[in-house]
């Protein structure tokens, strides 16, 4: 049977959650842990926990907050946000967590990526890249929540992080970040081929249609979305809300 | 006491939480006095085969281990390469298991375009009635996360998961010894009764 992971991203940053249109003009959405216990009530298949505070680059990842979240959830969480080395990772996991996510960290040191993988295996490891086109129509990483391009090539270097021995990519779409206007399709088809990985697609989503045609069109091996998990209806208004499972079924069937 | 065995692979912290839930208390340890005096043991575990097994000689746990499920014949659990320890061998390594169960691990067929690890909730088909699977809402499904697989059907199978039509073995019982593929402490309800099962109905 066709199953598919559908997940709640969250962002957190001064004390709150946020969301952001485009990976800038963040809107604070409520207390984290509150929405927390509201997913893990509705059963949802997992949720990313990004950490998106910046900070001095060698402070370490916000401990509390990781060790409230995990005794609240009784599914998979990935954690994301400041990660730099591996007594952190080990950390991290010892407090309840299973899967950390690694974005700048995994560009400037990809040795870093490999040790932590032969450290903690595959499935542990998951490898974020935030994507944005060009002028020209090319697809660029950006680091540092979007401000800074590195201009290496996506597909590249996911193929390098599958050599290495990642065990899934976290694929955000700067350009389509908030706006609720579906999937970056072209973008998601791009990396499924370029690699045999997890690919979980973020950016764009606002319906189960779009969460269905990136899995269909795009390859997606899961889907994760931040406003349609946290808004509702035309005007926006913060409601934490889940498809339920018989929704779910019916788009992936 | 039930202890959840530490030997340095995986996520301790959440099975500890789930049992906290379910009402049970229990004691992450490497300790060997300890786990002489447990009535219960999970072996857990998140990583390579071989590790896996490397770290169990390092702590000069196995003949402990043997004792308790072997001899003493008190339950015991593995969950995710805790269970793949208990089997005899597996493709991602050379060392040998151990050998609780007749089984033997292998990859998974990427040629069949499935992509690995299987990083997802299953479905799963129960093979043989078990107490572990009493009181289980329909619908049962568990998070999966694996590269490695159990291969054919040995005879101790009692759960079938799906993974896009490609089905597995993913938990065997052998009597008092228990092994599952997938992680019930990251399984919400279903994971929660399944937990519950072992530790107040094993």
């Amino acid at each position: 049977m066709q199953n598919f992971r559908v997940i709640p991203l969250l962002l957190y940053r001064n004390m709150g959650l946020y969301k952001s249109i485009k990976f800038d003009n963040y809107t604070y959405i409520g207390d984290p842990i509150n929405a927390v216990k509201i997913f893990n009530d509705k059963e949802v298949d997992e949720i990313i926990f990004l950490d998106i505070e910046s900070k001095e680059v060698d402070s370490d990842p916000n401990y509390e907050i990781i060790k409230e979240i995990a005794t609240e959830c009784f599914m998979p969480i990935c954690y994301g946000g400041r990660i730099s080395n591996i007594k952190q990772i080990t950390k991290i996991l010892s407090l309840g967590i299973e899967k950390v996510s690694i974005n700048k960290k995994a560009i400037t040191d990809p040795k870093f990526i490999k040790s932590a993988v032969e450290e903690f295996g595959s499935s542990t490891i998951v490898v974020s890249i935030d994507v944005k086109k060009n002028f020209w129509g090319k697809y660029e990483i950006y680091t540092d929540n979007g401000k800074r391009n590195t201009k290496i090539d996506p597909f590249s270097f996911a193929r390098e992080m599958e050599k290495i021995g990642v065990g899934e990519i976290l694929l955000n779409s700067i350009d389509k970040d908030g706006t609720m206007s579906g999937y970056d399709i072209e973008l998601i088809t791009k990396l499924t081929s370029s690699i045999n990985l997890p690919v979980v697609a973020c950016g764009g989503a606002s319906n189960i249609y779009d969460l269905k045609n990136a899995i269909n069109k795009g390859n997606a091996s899961a889907v994760a979305a931040a406003s349609m998990f946290v808004y509702y209806g035309k005007h926006k208004a913060v409601l934490i809300n889940y498809p339920n499972q018989l929704e779910l079924k019916s788009i992936f069937l | 006491m039930i202890i959840i065995l530490d030997y340095g692979l995986g996520n301790l912290g959440s099975i500890q939480n789930m049992l906290k839930k379910v009402g049970k208390r229990s004691v992450i340890s490497s300790d060997k006095d300890e786990i002489l005096s447990a009535s219960k043991i999970i072996l857990p575990g998140v990583g390579a085969f071989d590790t896996g097994i490397n770290n169990l000689r390092k702590l000069d746990l196995i003949e402990i281990l043997n004792y308790k499920a072997l001899t003493e014949k008190i339950p015991v659990m593995g969950i995710c390469l805790g269970m793949q320890l208990m089997c005899n061998s597996s493709a991602e390594g050379t060392s040998k298991g151990l050998s609780w169960f007749k089984a033997d691990l292998v990859r998974f067929e990427t040629q069949m375009g499935l992509r690995v690890p299987h990083m997802n909730w299953s479905y799963t088909k129960i093979l043989k009635e078990s107490k572990l699977f009493e009181n289980m809402p329909d619908g049962m499904k568990f998070y999966h996360v694996h590269s490695y697989h159990i291969a054919n059907k040995p005879s101790e199978s009692i759960l079938e998961s799906d993974y896009h039509g490609y089905k597995f073995v993913s938990a065997l019982q052998n009597d008092n010894i228990l092994g599952v593929q997938f992680h019930p402490e990251k399984s919400h309800k279903f994971g929660m009764i399944l937990l519950d099962n072992f530790v107040n109905k094993i």
